[in-house]
C-alpha cells in the first residue's frame, strides 16, 4: 500500500443521491403494502383506564387496531438479552419494565398506546385519530434539577487518582456548573420500518438502522428465529447520529403486527414521535472543580455529571471520561450519576457523552485560563499530556500540538484580545474561542468479501450501512490503495445482511474496522495474484512474491517494471472467471499497549449583538488529528457536518418539557431549532493527516465524533471573549446573553 | 389522580367527516342503482362504494408525462408522488412544511409537496428530482452537488437541489449570504450547508436560467 496522502474522490454513491435513485427504507414498494400509524399517550405517567378503538376499527380500509388488549405476543422479548443491546433488554434492577403495547401502564410521554394498520397512509392516519383513550394520571417526574437527590450510581463507579484534597490548597480555584439540555438527533429521514413476512418463518425487513446485523440479531431474538431466516436491508439511511444504534420497540411491534395482518406493513413515524420513541441526548448537569498553581500548571480536576434516564432502563455514557486523561494533572477524580425519570430512554447522540463532558471541561479550561490571565492555548499546552495519565501508557499517536498551531494560524488567533469585551466589528462585539475534542479510536472486528473479475473490475462487499459519512467511498479508496484498480472499476456493495458481517455504523469506528477487513481481503487477492504470476510456467516464474508490486492493472517486479503481466491475463491463463476472498479482521494484542484516541481542535469567531444578545458564528476552523485520512473529500464533509451540528448544539438546540405534564412543547422542526443555512458560515477544515502506526493497516483513526466534540465549548468561550459573559447552560440563546449582563 | 381524554382532533359528537361522506355516498348509490348498492352494503362492501365516490379525477403533468389520476381530496402531492406514482426521490421529513425535504416544482415554482394537496395541482406541471436530470445526463445543479459534496446521507438532497434550482431562477442567488437566506427552508442535518452554498454559487456563476 502506498503510504501517501489520498486524493479527493467524489462520493461513489453521489449519482444515486442527486438523482433520487438512492432507496431509503420507506422507498421500497411491495405489493399489498399496508401502512401503520402510531397513537401516542398524552400523559407521561399513569394508567390507561379505557381505550376505545371501535370507530377506528370501523373506519374505511382499516385492517387492524392494536393496543395492549390485543397486541400479538413477541415471544423472545423476555428471554435472556442478546449480546447486542436490542429490543428492550431486561434490566432487573430498574423499577419499571417497558414492553410496547403489553400493559396499560404509561411510563413516558408519547408512549405508543395503539398501532393502526390500514391499506393507505391517509386511511391509517385518519383511523389513528379516532382512537380515544382515558387515563388515570399520576404526578410526573421529568425535571432532573428537582430530583437530583434521587440519583443512582450506575455500574462503572467513580474514578480517582492522586490526592482528593489537593483542590483545597490549590492557589487558583475554579468551581463551575454546566448544563446540557435534552437534544434530539432529528435525522432528516423519519424513523420506521417495512416488515414483510415472505414465509411462515421468513422475514424481510427494510429498516432505518445503523447496523443491519444488529437489527437481524434483534429480530431473531424477538421472534425466536434463526438469524439466517431474517433478511435486513439498509443500503441508504437518511442520517442516524446514534438513534439507529438499537432496534426500537415499535420496529419489533410492526414486525409482529405484519405477521398478524398477513401483509407487509410500512411504518413511517411522525416528526413529533422522533422526540419520544428513538432516544435523545440526555439532559445532564455537570460541575467542575479545578485547581491550578499561579504558573498555570493544573493541580486538580474534579468532574461530576448527573444525567437523566428512563424509569425502565439505565442509559449511561462516557460523559466524564475525557477529564481522566486529557490533561497532565496529578489529582483527578470523576463522578457519574443517573436519575430515573418519567422519560423515554436516551441513546448515544453524535459525539455521545464526550460532547456533553467536553462542553464542561473545555469551558472550565477557558475559565481557568482567564483567571490565570493566560492565553487558552498556552494554558492547554502547559498541561499537555504526552502519555495517557489514566492508563499510564503511550498514545498510539497524538499530534494535538500541531493541531493547535495550525488551527490558531487559520482562524487568525493572533488578532484575539485576551481581555474580553474589547473587540468591535460593525457595531457587534467580536470574539474568538477554541476548545479541544477527543474520542476513542477503536479497532472492532469486521469481515469483508472481495471479488476480482476476469475483466479487471473489483467488487467489495460488507454488510455495513453507510449512514452518510462516505463509507462506500472510503472502502473504494482502501481497495484502490491495495490493488491499484481504477476507482471507476471498483463497486462497493453494502447495507444488507446477505453480505459479510460488519459492526453497526457508530463510534467513528467503521473505516478502522471494515476498512481493515477490506484491506486484509484485498491483500489476500494481491497475494493470490502474485502466486499466479510466479508459479511454474507463469510469466514471472522464479520471482519471489516479496519482490513484486501491483500497479495499473499489472503485476510487475518492483525494481524492473518491464517484467510484468496483466491481471486480466493471469486470470485468463488460469481459466478463472474471478478470484474471491473473504477475511475477518481484528486488532492484535499489541493494541492493548496503547491508548488510541482521535483528537480535534475547534476554533470559532463569533459576533454578538450587544442589544439583542444574538450570537452569530462568523468563521469556524476545525482541525482533526485522526491519523491518515482515507477519503479527504468525504472526511472534510464530515468535519463541516460536525461544526454545523455544533453550532446547533451551542446556540439553538433544546427540547423543552413542560414539567407540569412531562410533555414536550417544541417537538417539531419549527420550534426545535437545528442549524439552517443562514446559521452556518464557510468552514475551514484542516487534517493533520499523519498515519497512526498502531491501530490498523491504513493508519486511520475515526473522525465522526471529534468533528462535534468540544465545538459548543469553543462557541461559549468565544462568546465570553466577545462579551465577558460566561454562559454555562446550553444553548446560548439571546435571553441568556442579555440576562447575565 | 384525574382522568384525561386523549387529545385528538376536536370531536363533534357522532358522525365524522368520513362517516358522513360514506353515508351520503351510500344514499346516492341507493338512488342510482338500488339493487346493486343494497347488495353491496349487505355484503359489507359499502367501503368500496364510498371509496369510489370519494376519489376525484386529477389531470397533472409530472416530469413531462401527462397523468390522469383518481385521488382522494386529502392526499398530499408528496404522498401521491411517493405512494402512487413511485417517484420516491421526493422525501418526507416532517409532513409539516418545516424541513424542505419534499421540495418539488409546480409550474416552475418551488413548493413543499407535503403542504400541497394533490388536487390543487390540476392542470399544472410538476417536476421532481427524477425529472430534473438522469443518472446518465445530470442537471448542472446535480453535477455541482457531486463536485462540491453538497450532501452526506443524501436524504435532504433532492429537496435541496430542487430548491437550489428555483433559488437561482428566482434571482435569489446573488451572494453566498443571499443563498443562505433563501435556502434556509431546506434543512440538512448532516450539515452540508457550506458545500451546498458553494455548489449553488458555482452554478449561478455560469449565468442564465437553469
Amino acid at each position: 500500500m502506498k503510504n501517501e496522502k489520498n486524493p479527493p474522490l467524489d462520493r461513489v454513491d453521489g449519482r444515486m443521491k442527486v438523482t433520487g435513485g438512492a432507496k431509503y427504507f420507506a422507498d421500497f414498494a411491495i405489493p399489498n403494502m399496508t401502512y401503520c400509524v402510531i397513537v401516542g399517550s398524552t400523559i407521561a405517567r399513569g394508567t390507561i383506564t379505557s381505550v376505545d378503538t371501535k370507530k377506528a376499527q370501523g373506519a374505511p380500509g382499516v385492517l387492524g387496531v392494536f393496543t395492549h388488549q390485543n397486541m400479538p405476543p413477541i415471544p423472545g422479548w423476555d428471554g435472556p438479552a442478546s449480546k447486542q443491546a436490542d429490543g428492550p433488554p431486561p434490566k432487573p434492577d430498574t423499577e419499571e419494565k417497558y414492553r410496547i403495547l403489553s400493559s396499560p401502564k404509561i411510563l413516558f410521554d408519547g408512549q405508543p398506546i395503539a398501532m393502526v394498520v390500514a391499506d393507505t397512509f391517509e386511511r391509517a392516519t385518519y383511523a389513528a385519530s379516532l382512537v380515544k383513550a382515558t387515563y388515570s394520571k399520576q404526578t410526573t417526574r421529568t425535571d432532573l434539577e428537582k430530583h437530583k437527590k434521587d440519583e443512582i450510581t450506575p455500574r462503572g463507579g467513580d474514578y480517582a487518582r492522586g490526592d482528593a484534597k489537593a483542590f483545597e490548597s490549590a492557589p487558583v480555584q475554579l468551581e463551575s456548573e454546566y448544563t446540557i439540555p435534552i437534544e434530539v438527533h432529528n435525522p432528516m429521514e423519519l424513523h420506521g420500518i417495512i416488515a414483510h413476512w415472505t414465509g411462515a418463518d421468513q422475514l424481510m425487513v427494510y429498516a432505518k438502522t445503523q447496523g443491519v446485523n444488529s437489527t437481524q440479531q434483534a429480530m431473531a431474538q424477538a421472534f425466536k428465529l434463526d438469524p439466517k431466516n431474517i433478511h435486513v436491508h439498509t443500503e441508504f439511511m437518511g442520517g442516524g447520529f446514534g438513534m439507529g444504534l438499537r432496534t426500537w420497540p415499535q420496529e419489533t411491534a410492526t414486525v409482529a403486527i405484519a405477521k398478524k395482518v398477513g401483509r407487509p406493513v410500512k411504518l413511517v413515524m411522525h416528526r413529533s414521535q422522533m422526540f419520544t420513541m428513538v432516544g435523545h441526548r440526555p439532559y445532564t448537569a455537570q460541575s467542575i472543580q479545578m485547581g491550578a498553581d499561579k504558573n498555570g500548571k493544573l493541580v486538580s480536576i474534579h468532574h461530576a455529571a448527573t444525567a437523566e434516564t428512563a424509569k425502565y432502563e439505565d442509559f449511561t455514557e462516557a460523559t466524564v471520561n475525557m477529564t481522566k486523561f486529557m490533561y497532565d494533572c496529578p489529582n483527578v477524580s470523576t463522578r457519574y450519576r443517573l436519575v430515573r425519570l418519567d422519560r423515554s430512554v436516551p441513546i448515544w447522540m453524535r459525539g455521545p457523552g464526550e460532547a456533553t463532558g467536553a462542553f464542561a471541561l473545555e469551558s472550565a479550561m477557558d475559565e481557568m485560563a482567564h483567571k490565570l490571565n493566560m492565553d487558552p492555548i498556552e494554558f492547554r499546552l502547559k498541561n499537555y499530556s504526552e502519555t495517557d495519565p489514566e492508563h499510564n501508557r503511550p498514545y498510539s499517536s497524538k499530534h494535538l500540538k500541531e493541531a493547535y498551531e495550525r488551527g490558531a494560524e487559520a482562524i487568525g488567533w493572533k488578532d484575539r484580545k485576551n481581555e474580553p469585551g474589547k473587540s468591535k466589528e460593525d457595531n457587534w462585539l467580536a470574539g474568538y474561542g477554541m476548545s479541544t475534542g477527543v474520542f476513542n479510536a477503536f479497532r472492532w472486528e469486521a469481515s469483508a468479501r472481495v471479488v476480482l473479475n476476469a475483466d479487471g473490475s473489483l467488487v467489495v462487499q460488507s454488510a455495513v450501512t453507510d449512514i452518510g459519512p462516505g463509507t462506500g467511498t472510503a472502502l473504494t479508496m482502501i481497495a484502490h490503495n491495495v490493488l491499484d484498480i481504477p476507482f471507476e472499476r471498483i463497486k462497493v456493495e453494502y447495507g444488507d445482511t446477505s453480505l459479510p458481517k460488519a459492526p453497526s455504523q457508530g463510534g467513528s469506528a467503521i473505516v478502522s474496522a471494515v476498512g481493515s477487513a477490506v484491506f486484509d481481503t484485498c491483500t489476500k487477492i494481491k497475494n493470490d495474484l502474485f502466486e499466479l504470476a510466479t508459479k511454474a510456467g507463469a510469466p514471472l516464474a522464479g520471482s519471489k512474491a516479496a519482490d513484486l508490486s501491483i500497479e495499473n492493472g499489472n503485476v510487475f517486479i518492483s525494481n524492473d517494471s518491464s517484467k510484468k503481466v496483466a491481471i486480466t491475463e493471469l486470470l485468463k491463463a488460469n481459466n478463472l472467471p474471478s478470484i474471491a476472498q473473504t477475511a475477518d479482521s481484528k486488532g492484535s494484542a499489541e493494541l492493548e499497549k496503547y491508548s488510541m484516541y482521535s483528537f480535534s481542535v475547534h476554533f470559532v469567531k463569533v459576533k454578538v449583538n450587544a442589544l439583542t444578545g444574538a450570537v452569530r458564528v462568523t468563521k469556524a476552523v476545525s482541525v482533526a488529528d485522526s491519523g491518515r485520512i482515507v477519503s479527504p473529500k468525504t472526511a472534510a464533509s464530515q468535519m463541516i457536518g460536525g461544526v454545523t451540528g455544533g453550532i446547533g448544539m451551542a446556540l439553538t438546540e433544546e427540547a423543552i418539557i413542560d414539567h407540569r405534564y412531562g410533555r414536550f412543547v417544541n417537538n417539531n422542526f419549527a420550534d426545535y431549532h437545528v442549524a439552517v443555512h443562514a446559521d452556518v458560515p464557510a468552514i475551514e477544515t484542516i487534517f493533520i493527516d499523519k498515519p497512526d502506526p498502531i491501530i490498523n493497516p491504513m493508519g486511520a483513526k475515526g473522525m465522526g465524533e471529534i468533528a462535534l466534540i468540544g465545538f459548543s465549548a469553543a462557541v461559549a468561550n468565544a462568546v465570553f471573549n466577545a462579551t465577558g459573559k460566561r454562559i454555562r447552560q446550553l444553548p446560548i440563546t439571546p435571553d441568556k446573553v442579555m440576562q447575565e449582563a | 389522580m384525574e382522568n384525561e381524554n386523549n387529545a385528538g382532533e376536536p370531536e363533534s359528537t357522532g358522525a365524522s367527516r368520513r362517516a358522513f361522506l360514506k353515508q351520503s355516498s351510500v344514499l346516492a348509490a341507493f338512488a342510482l342503482t338500488p339493487p346493486a348498492a343494497v347488495h353491496a352494503v349487505e355484503k359489507g362492501l359499502d367501503e368500496k362504494v364510498a371509496v369510489a365516490f370519494e376519489q376525484q379525477p386529477l389531470r397533472v403533468e409530472v416530469n413531462g408525462v401527462a397523468q390522469q389520476l383518481s385521488v382522494e381530496p386529502r392526499v398530499t402531492l408528496l404522498d401521491l408522488l411517493r405512494e402512487q406514482l413511485s417517484l420516491t426521490g421526493t422525501k418526507k421529513g416532517c409532513d409539516h412544511g418545516q424541513c424542505g425535504a419534499c421540495t418539488v416544482h409546480v409550474d416552475g415554482q418551488r413548493v413543499n409537496s407535503c403542504l400541497t394537496l394533490a388536487l390543487t395541482t390540476e392542470g399544472s406541471k410538476v417536476t421532481t428530482i427524477e425529472g430534473l436530470g438522469s443518472v446518465d445526463k445530470l442537471h448542472p445543479m446535480q453535477e455541482a452537488f457531486i463536485k462540491h459534496d453538497g450532501f452526506q446521507c443524501g436524504y435532504c438532497t433532492p429537496g435541496q437541489i430542487m430548491s437550489a434550482v428555483a433559488c437561482i431562477n428566482e434571482g435569489h442567488a446573488n451572494s453566498p449570504d443571499e443563498v443562505r437566506e433563501y435556502m434556509s427552508g431546506n434543512i440538512c442535518r448532516c450539515g452540508a450547508y457550506a458545500n451546498i452554498v458553494e455548489a449553488i454559487m458555482e452554478v449561478k456563476s455560469k449565468g442564465g436560467r437553469i
